[in-house]
């Protein structure tokens, strides 16, 4: 066992494309989902069309300002204006204080804030609100115990059509809305995917290839030692990977861990032994390392991505689409990654999400030994 | 040997990758319509000389010329005029056998017309006509061997690269296959032909031993023997090798 | 005993008879040689007794275990060479070595005797890696690779093919070596010079043992007479000779045709004058033993 060992390791170390893939392209795709693809707006131009003027619309004028998010382009007068403004693109967003602002909200209880974006990038447009109406929200609650009315509009170029907005966890759980610490997760989830089921699986179909499995085969080996041997070196490098995301994520993008460390790591082995499993599974079915990556591939890498809700809300996806990614592994553990990380549950919370994946994992156990051949045919 | 029938010319050749020469300052000649044995021990160099003579890798220093083309220069005349043939590589397995000859016929620029003229002639010499749309991987070995040279010759080449064609292939086959050779020597095509069967070595017209990038020995198998008084290449070769 | 003995295995791949009734009986201490053309059935039945597959129909016993049922007793106790080259290519040879000894439960210290005289030709280079090596090296290699466990019976498949002619003597004589410290050797190959060199051989066509016998016997159980046919102009001698009646088989062999005859029917001196006749030159006829190609090429006929 411990010369099988210490051969797979030489086989890793030795192979300079593969240690590059390995330590590589986590650092990689960390900072490139960090950095580059980030969805963070700053310096927003708006406009503030105030009809009240008074205390309280300076204030939360003053409160929204000041946040890096947005810079006054330009204060209006008049609706009419607002439209021109769209048109041309200046502005991406505008704030528009009823009458009697102060007045409606001390004595009515109900005064009246109307927020009106340019749909046509929905995304922005949506960031915007969200962000708007999170500064909003602050205010009220720490400037004033008495209730305000705000009641949000968003427009596609011009006419008003309510919306209801459906960021509360978020802004509960990721104050500052940073994108990234929305793909952090989905990215332990493809990287523990792609190292562990696809590495494996092409490094046992490169035995075949070679004809050293033969000889293994005609060894007193074990077909158990013979998946441990190959696993093991990988279970080790998984478990670095995660833990260099987690130190960049935390380091360079300031994304905290609120949960338990211990349950997140355990978390992240029994989700590297899932993979590896699925891994030996592949093994099993092909025959060259060729077959091996493109199964992986298109069988694990590519749904991942799609349907595991690290790209797309599942929760938008189409009926039958909904219904397969919950036999995604990869759907769960990005669910109990994200509990533990940015709401800081523990164990009696993501109980159930943790018993679907020792589930799977004990089923594709079972599968790839039993598959796992004893001879050649 | 008059010089207009050198076929090919190999003046100083060396190459080198890195700090290992694979071939150190080789010289000799092969006259045309000559079958030519191209022996050595593994790993002696021999696939580089190959390769070089092709016009697929570049000599690092020293002077070949195959049918007049310069190897640095006119690679693409001299690929116009060989044909290749190895154990590995030969033809494409799932394809069928008019297929093959189809494809590297088209290779060469042949019209449709030609290329099933000389399939059909060369069929009808393997005796293999009823084979003409079977596919390859549904042949015995020594049936491809034989259509893999045929459809190395589809382009009337001066010279054919045999990389041991005989390898694995079985005794009756294997002397069948060096009747083709004779043949296709006959008709003036220069086979310049590697092997491990050393009595294969005595079939051709010359040979060359070759070991650690050096011409140990050339001439014919007859002269050779008298030189080194021994009865068989066999020895010859394991003399000199050792 | 026998170290291997089959009884009517028969294997086929879809609709391809790979080996038809195959029976055999290899005798303790033996080389045995498995002597056939590539595509003959001989890597299948070399996996079929190294437990790697399955056989359609009959029975298979390694050192009188049923290939089949105790197949783990028969992994602990061979050493098999596949046909490809089945190393590490990125391990160094003594890592190969190393590893090889591991899976078995040994070191290679402990069993240093047994790959010693081979070991030995390889241990300058022991930090080189696999996939540098020559081919004659790489071959050494794998042998004591298959040796480093000290096995009961060695399974080489096609261990010399692509070998070229010295690294292939120097390994025959380390099989004899191997052999003399009582290991069973079990080797195919599809030169047919190599079958001289073993005990006993099996020719193998197509999936059908043509004979088993000793070289010895199988050469002198070819009853045609055999001669060495030589002329100035060879290409037109042979088909001059194919021409001619009663006659078996005409192949070239090195620089003269071998020409099996029946010498009832015709008798050198009247294949002298034919040949006359056809305007040869420096003619010269001369009666010889068969080699084992020469048989081979006779049984295929039949």
């Amino acid at each position: 066992m411990k010369g099988f060992l210490i051969k797979e390791f030489r086989h890793i170390f030795r192979d300079f494309r593969l240690m590059l893939i390995l330590f590589g392209m986590p650092v990689v795709q960390v900072l490139l989902f960090g950095f580059a693809i980030t969805n963070d707006i700053k310096n927003a131009p708006i406009a503030i069309l105030d009809n009240s003027k008074d205390y309280l619309t300076q204030k939360i004028t003053d409160k929204i300002l000041s946040s890096d998010y947005f810079i006054l382009k330009k204060n209006l007068n008049t609706n009419n204006e607002i439209g021109d403004y769209f048109k041309d693109g200046s502005v991406k967003e505008v704030i528009i204080f009823g009458n009697n602002f102060a007045e409606n909200f001390l004595k009515n209880k109900n005064a009246n804030i109307q927020i009106i974006t340019d749909a046509s990038e929905p995304n922005t447009a949506r960031l915007l609100i969200v962000y708007t109406n999170s500064i909003i929200n602050d205010f009220q609650q720490k400037q004033l115990s008495s209730s305000l009315e705000i009641n949000n509009f968003v427009s596609s170029g011009k006419l008003l059509k309510p919306v209801i907005l459906t960021t509360e966890f978020k802004m509960l759980y990721n104050p500052e809305l940073k994108s990234v610490f929305m793909f952090v997760p989905g990215i332990i989830a493809i990287l523990l995917m792609l190292i562990c089921a696809m590495m494996t699986s092409m490094s046992i179909a490169k035995e075949k290839e070679l004809g050293t499995m033969e000889i293994l085969l005609v060894s007193p080996l074990k077909p158990v030692q013979i998946i441990a041997g190959k696993v093991l070196p990988y279970v080790l490098l998984s478990f670095i990977n995660i833990i260099t995301i987690l130190l960049i994520s935390y380091f360079v993008f300031k994304m905290p861990v609120q949960g338990s460390v211990f349950l997140l790591l355990s978390e992240s082995i029994l989700f590297i032994i899932m993979s590896l499993s699925l891994g030996i599974f592949i093994s099993t079915v092909s025959n060259t390392q060729q077959t091996a990556m493109f199964i992986s591939f298109i069988g694990l890498l590519l749904p991942t991505i799609l349907l595991s809700g690290f790209v797309f809300p599942i929760e938008n996806m189409p009926l039958i689409l909904q219904y397969l990614s919950n036999i995604m592994p990869s759907k769960w553990f990005i669910i109990i990654i994200k509990s533990i990380m940015l709401k800081g549950v523990g164990i009696n919370y993501i109980w159930k999400e943790t018993l679907i994946i020792i589930f799977m994992t004990a089923f594709f156990i079972v599968l790839s030994v039993k598959k796992f051949k004893i001879r050649l045919e | 040997m008059t010089r207009e029938n050198i076929l090919i010319k190999v003046n100083n050749l060396t190459k080198k990758f890195g700090r290992f020469t694979a071939v150190d300052n080789l010289s000799f000649e092969v006259e045309k319509g000559e079958i030519f044995g191209f022996l050595g021990a593994n790993g002696a160099g021999k696939t580089t000389v190959i390769k070089i003579l092709c016009g697929i890798l570049s000599p690092s220093s020293g002077d070949v010329s195959v049918d007049g083309f310069d190897v640095y220069s006119q690679t693409e005349k001299i690929k116009k005029n060989i044909g290749y043939m190895s154990q590995n590589f030969s033809l494409y397995e799932d394809l069928s056998v008019y297929e093959n000859f189809r494809f590297f016929g088209g290779i060469y620029g042949l019209p449709r017309k030609e290329i099933k003229k000389r399939t059909d002639y060369f069929l009808k010499t393997l005796g293999l006509q009823d084979k003409k749309d079977s596919v390859i991987s549904s042949l015995p070995l020594g049936w491809k061997q034989k259509i893999a040279f045929s459809v190395a010759q589809i382009h009337n080449p001066k010279i054919i690269f045999l990389d041991e064609p005989t390898s694995g292939v079985d005794p009756v086959t294997r002397r069948q296959f060096w009747d083709m050779i004779y043949k296709t020597a006959h008709s003036g095509i220069t086979v310049f032909v590697t092997t491990h069967y050393m009595d294969e070595a005595e079939y051709c017209d010359r040979i060359s031993i070759m070991d650690a990038g050096k011409i140990k020995a050339i001439d014919t198998p007859e002269n050779l023997k008298k030189l080194y008084k021994e009865n068989s290449i066999e020895k010859i070769f394991i003399k000199l090798i050792r | 005993m026998f170290s291997i003995k089959t009884k009517n295995i028969s294997k086929a791949y879809k609709d391809v008879k790979a080996l038809k009734n195959i029976n055999l009986n290899v005798k303790e201490g033996e080389i045995f040689g498995l002597i056939g053309p590539d595509g003959a059935g001989k890597t299948t039945l070399f996996r079929i007794l190294t437990t790697l597959i399955l056989p359609d129909k009959g029975r298979a016993f390694v050192k009188g275990y049923d290939v089949v049922k105790k197949y783990k007793k028969i992994r602990k106790i061979v050493g098999y060479m596949p046909g490809k080259f089945s190393l590490y290519q990125d391990l160094s040879v003594e890592e190969n070595l190393n590893f090889f000894a591991s899976i078995f439960n040994t070191t290679v210290s402990e069993n240093y005797e047994t790959i010693k005289d081979i070991y030995s030709q390889l241990e300058p280079f022991k930090k080189r890696l696999a996939g540098r090596l020559s081919g004659g090296m790489k071959q050494k290699l794998a042998l004591s690779c298959a040796l480093v466990h000290k096995p009961e019976i060695l399974f080489l498949d096609e261990p010399t093919t692509g070998v070229d002619a010295v690294s292939r003597k120097e390994f025959w004589d380390i099989l004899n070596k191997i052999k003399n410290t009582g290991i069973s050797i079990f080797v195919s190959t599809p030169y047919m010079e190599e079958a001289g060199l073993c005990d006993r051989v099996a020719f193998i066509q197509k999936g059908e043992i043509l004979t088993v016998d000793t070289p010895k016997n199988i050469k002198s159980n070819f009853h045609d007479t055999l001669a060495a046919v030589k002329a100035d102009n060879m290409y037109k001698l042979i088909t001059d000779l194919r021409a001619l009646k009663a006659v078996q088989a005409v192949f070239r062999f090195g620089k003269s045709i071998h020409l099996s005859f029946d010498i009832n029917v015709i008798n050198p001196d009247e294949i002298l004058s034919y040949l006359k006749s056809k305007e040869h030159n420096n003619i010269s006829i001369k009666k010889i033993d068969p080699n084992m190609e020469d048989c081979f090429m006779k049984l295929m006929k039949d």
